[in-house]
């Protein structure tokens, strides 16, 4: 041990539980810093034995705030192992869904975990910088908004699946129950508020981020900056898609490394696993591990909302597409896209962009005709299950569920990569390149510059109880600095 | 019923550390298997003193929860025993019982519990011999399984104490 | 937001902590939705790691019983949640363990099924994406030229909270739903809570599921059990009638049996009912009763349809009930 060491246990606003250990060199610099996940359920080995059908209520419990992405990619897998083709009700049921969904999921990050940052600024006072904080600064019509948005987005998950929180309702086939005409007429409704609430929350964003000349800074900074592969699923033109297509990756200039189907994930994507922390470490076998390093001879990736835009040619949306061109001017000077963004904070902005994306495609689907047919909703299957992968984009990034099952649909084998893993060694880079740059020598690190070592890493709202399909581990929330003995010389509160 | 032979931890010459003796836990109902169990004692038949007998009135009584119980606190078999089918005396008791016992004994299996130590068999009043051939068989069974301990195993699992359950020879 | 001054004392604190959970539990929490700011207005939040930053270091700093309700959802899985339920319970007046996990064990307490050592096998070694020829796992102290790195370690059982800590209420659900999570958090601001009592549980009814589910029961018995893919449900009569095996019957109600409204069957996530301590098997005590069979041979064929008993009847409730999972011998067949 050389010099000082700072641990920020755990970091906070996000869903799961992390730490990071900072090591200062004997100049007080930082010499590294590692990202923890301490936590572990087993999904992928306590579903062995479990009947197929029953893994979109399972898999629900791997993640309670985006439980709709491992339903709706369970429900692909399993139609798969059951070689079905969904009727188009019942396709345009899950894409609806699952749209309204990441409306509802995307608010939640943005105004309740990132936004406090924001808008009550990253070194504000902790008690105040939380969504009570936000609702009492910017007024309670915000406020108010924010959260009917919640509260009508979880009515729409009622609708669906019978329940606000977590509905149960994609089965292999379809969906256990189809769409009445006060529900759908309903379903506009919401659709429609949403569809408002999302320009309007692109527009506090322009105000308070990017007409802030501080704001909009540190999104351009280089500390916060990472040129990696990103990864996406587009539809046949391109366009970003989050139910369904294919996968495609492009490397940190823009040019397309490859476009594979869902199912030959295991082709293209490795998992690496080290000692010290409980999350494994996806890379791109065609480039190959190369060490927490990015660029473009690194197997490194991102799988973000930034991800999406970057690998898309566009939005298949009018008014999502109008944002994403602003998105790409104002970042890259480039309005069509071509050049990546690597700024991870610019992820916060892909994610209201994609927030309005979501409401727009779900208009389109809740004013499709078909949507209501009293029998089209589900089929049921005929050919003997056997294997099958179902690949969404979950808010956090791709998600793969790939079953193999026996005969009956038992399931013998699970193999899950979640959202927030795809990024483990990106948030990795990007929590030590934040650390390096506001931690020197001379320079107390007090609450404020950690959190600004966290906001690095919530921008990828990452999502630690689905990364690790764990049982999150609590860790006791302290800042302890260390000398080079171990003893505790100072401790933070923040 | 069979006088019990004492245990032998409890004879004066019983080494120290009592060799382990499988104790099963047996519900029998009152109308047959008990009935069947008595005729065994007063004929005298000769079976191994490792049951411990809980008679209810019929074996449609036996809560599912009752075998679960007996192993928690820790029995190292449990038998349940009822009339035939057709002759239970409240017409339909043991329809219950032969619907619960296999799911029972699926359950068991998946949870870990070796098969041989849950036993259901249906035991008429007459069937004195029977009786005490199938407390030969499950305990000879059971004493090849060796001890269960379930309280012991789930202490080394860190599980403290359960609600309440406690090792079976604990006061 | 530490150390109110005593003038302030009417105001509650309340706190909300997750261990070994989703995350759903305290989503739920929000879905109380415009009660929220009812909720702010009349209490201070002093933890909830979800949402606020507040510290462990802050709570470890309070006076003890300083929190008057803490919310803890989660089951305890490893070494650090063990000791932070212990910390919480010593600052809190009131610990009310919240959700499936942390009463029952939930989803998570499956794991208990088998041994630690093939579940690091499935998730580091043996899996088609996996890269890792040397087999390397995770420990819980990892050398690096800086220092050492620890992780917490692993309980070889989910556990639940009270198998660690004292806990004064349970509220069931996976997530409780938002009315019922509304009127204890109600009951607790205005002094209405029915006294304690070891682990009682609130915001539910004490009966099953099947008393408060609209579907009409046409007291028939089942002729044959069908999974929930294979047929499309009679709308509006009994699922488990139908043959469509549904936890009703072995469920605490209170959720108002809302997977039901959506054509599928319970599953059990609110525990077991009434003075059932086994969920699992509760459920083979109601199922065995309704069978249509009126011999053996009938009996075990009807049975036989039955897929996966442990992961359906014990679900969620696998910690609480008698045997909990934990492998004694062998492998067990589904």
């Amino acid at each position: 041990m050389t010099g000082r060491r700072i641990t920020i246990d755990p970091v906070t606003r996000l869903e799961g539980h992390g730490r990071i250990d900072i090591f200062l060199d004997e100049q007080g610099e930082v010499g590294d810093c590692f990202f923890q996940v301490p936590e572990l359920r087993g999904f992928e080995k306590f579903c062995e034995g479990r009947p197929v059908e029953e893994m979109p209520r399972i898999t629900t419990r791997i993640c309670g705030v985006c439980p709709e992405a491992h339903m709706m990619a369970a429900a692909k897998a399993a139609d798969a192992v059951y070689g079905i083709t969904l009727p188009t009700t019942a396709r345009l049921l899950r894409e609806l869904q699952y749209q309204i969904f990441y409306v509802t999921d995307h608010t939640t990050h943005f105004y309740a975990l990132a936004a406090p940052d924001f808008v009550m600024g990253p070194r504000s006072e902790p008690a105040q910088r939380n969504l009570i904080g936000i609702i009492r600064k910017l007024g309670l019509e915000i406020g108010g908004q924010v959260i009917q948005c919640r509260q009508w987005g979880h009515e729409a998950a009622e609708i669906f699946g019978g329940r606000p929180v977590r509905p149960i309702n994609a089965i292999p086939g379809g969906m256990s129950k189809g769409l009445s005409a006060d529900e759908r007429k309903r379903l506009d409704e919401i659709v429609r508020f949403m569809v408002d609430f999302a320009q309007a929350s692109l527009r506090l964003f322009r105000k308070v981020v990017l007409e802030s000349g501080e704001y909009r800074d540190l999104i351009l900074s280089g500390p916060y900056t990472h040129a990696t592969y990103s990864m996406g699923l587009v539809d046949e033109q391109n366009h970003v898609n989050f139910y369904d297509g294919r996968v495609r990756v492009v490397d940190p200039e823009g040019k397309e490394l490859v476009k594979f189907a869902p199912a030959e994930y295991a082709k293209h994507v490795a998992e690496r696993v080290e000692p010290w922390t409980y999350l494994k470490f996806p890379y791109l076998k065609a480039v190959g591990w190369k060490g927490f390093v990015d660029g473009k001879d690194s197997g490194v990736y991102r799988a973000t909302p930034g991800a999406r835009l970057n690998v898309s040619d566009g939005m298949s949306t009018p008014l999502a597409q109008e944002a994403y061109e602003e998105y790409f001017e104002t970042l890259t000077g480039d309005r069509t896209g071509r050049t990546p963004v690597h700024h991870t904070l610019a992820i916060h902005w892909a994610r209201l962009v994609e927030m309005l994306h979501a409401a727009e495609r779900a208009q389109e689907l809740v004013r499709n005709p078909e949507i209501t047919h009293p029998e089209h909703y589900r089929v049921l299957p005929t050919e003997t299950p056997h294997e099958g992968v179902g690949t969404v984009e979950a808010p956090r990034g791709t998600l793969t569920h790939h079953y193999v099952t026996d005969e009956k649909g038992i399931l013998k084998k699970v193999n899950l990569i979640v959202g927030t893993t795809n990024n483990h060694a990106a948030i990795c880079l990007s929590i030590k390149k934040a650390a390096q740059s506001v931690l020197h020598a001379g320079v107390e690190p007090d609450e404020g510059l950690l959190n600004m070592i966290e906001m690095a890493f919530r921008a990828y709202d990452p999502c630690y109880g689905c990364a690790t399909h764990a049982l999150p581990g609590e860790m006791p929330l302290e800042v302890r600095i260390r000398d080079a003995r171990g003893a505790v010389v100072r401790t933070l509160r923040r | 019923m069979a006088e019990a032979m004492p245990h032998a931890a409890l004879t004066k010459d019983a080494p120290v550390a009592a060799a382990w003796e499988p104790r099963i836990v047996a519900f029998l109902c009152y109308w047959c298997s008990y009935t069947g169990a008595d005729a065994a004692g007063t004929a005298r038949l000769k079976y191994p003193p490792n049951v411990d007998v809980i008679r209810v009135m019929c074996s449609g009584r036996i809560d599912p929860e009752l075998v679960t119980a007996a192993l928690a606190k820790g029995a190292d078999g449990v038998m349940v025993c009822g009339c035939h089918i057709g002759d239970c005396h409240y017409i339909a008791g043991n329809h219950k019982t032969m619907a619960r016992m296999p799911l029972v004994a699926r359950a068991l299996a998946q949870l870990g519990i070796a098969p041989g130590r849950f036993v259901h068999e249906w035991v008429s009043a007459a069937e004195g011999d029977k009786f005490a051939a199938l407390v030969d068989r499950v305990t000879r069974q059971v004493r090849r399984l060796g001890p269960l301990d379930w309280p012991r195993r789930m202490r080394e699992r860190g599980v403290p104490g359960g609600r309440g359950l406690s090792p079976w020879s604990e006061p | 937001m530490t150390g109110p001054a005593p003038a302030e004392r009417e105001r509650h604190r309340i706190g909300m902590y997750w261990a070994a959970g989703c995350g759903g539990c305290d989503m739920s929490l929000l879905e109380i939705g415009p009660h929220l700011l009812e909720l702010v207005d009349a209490a201070d939040v002093v933890l909830w790691p979800c949402v606020a930053d507040f510290k462990y270091r802050d709570v470890a700093g309070y006076p003890d019983g300083h929190i008057d309700v803490c919310f803890v959802n989660g089951a305890v899985r490893n070494s650090e949640e063990e000791e932070v339920a212990r910390l919480l319970r010593k600052k809190s007046r009131t610990l009310v363990a919240y959700g499936a996990c942390a009463i029952e064990g939930g989803v998570p307490a499956l794991a208990s099924l088998g041994a630690v050592e093939p579940l690091f096998d499935a998730v580091y070694r043996d899996n088609p994406s996996i890269d890792n020829p040397a087999g390397t796992l995770p420990r819980t102290s990892t050398e690096t030229p800086h220092g050492p790195l620890h992780l917490p370690s692993f309980y070889r059982q989910v556990l639940r909270l009270r198998d660690v800590v004292e806990v004064d209420y349970q509220i069931p659900g996976c997530p409780p739903q938002a009315p019922q999570v509304w009127s204890v958090v109600q009951a607790v601001l205005n002094g209405g809570v029915p006294a304690k009592g070891d682990g009682r549980k609130v915001g539910c009814d004490d009966k099953s599921v099947c008393d408060t589910c609209a579907r009409e029961k046409r007291h028939v018995r089942i002729s044959g059990f069908k999974r929930p893919h294979e047929a499309v449900p009679e709308p509006g009569w009994c699922l488990l009638e139908q043959g469509f095996l549904c936890m009703g019957p072995a469920t605490r109600g209170g959720c108002g049996a809302l997977c039901l409204k959506a054509s599928l069957p319970c599953r059990g996530c609110y525990g077991p009912s009434g003075t059932a301590e086994d969920q699992g098997m509760a459920m083979i005590g109601a199922l065995g009763s309704i069978l249509d069979a009126t011999t053996e041979e009938r009996a075990r064929e009807l049975v036989a349809q039955v897929v996966d008993p442990v992961g359906t009847f014990y679900r969620f409730s696998l910690a609480s009930s008698h045997l909990k999972g934990g492998r004694a011998e062998g492998r067990g067949a589904p």
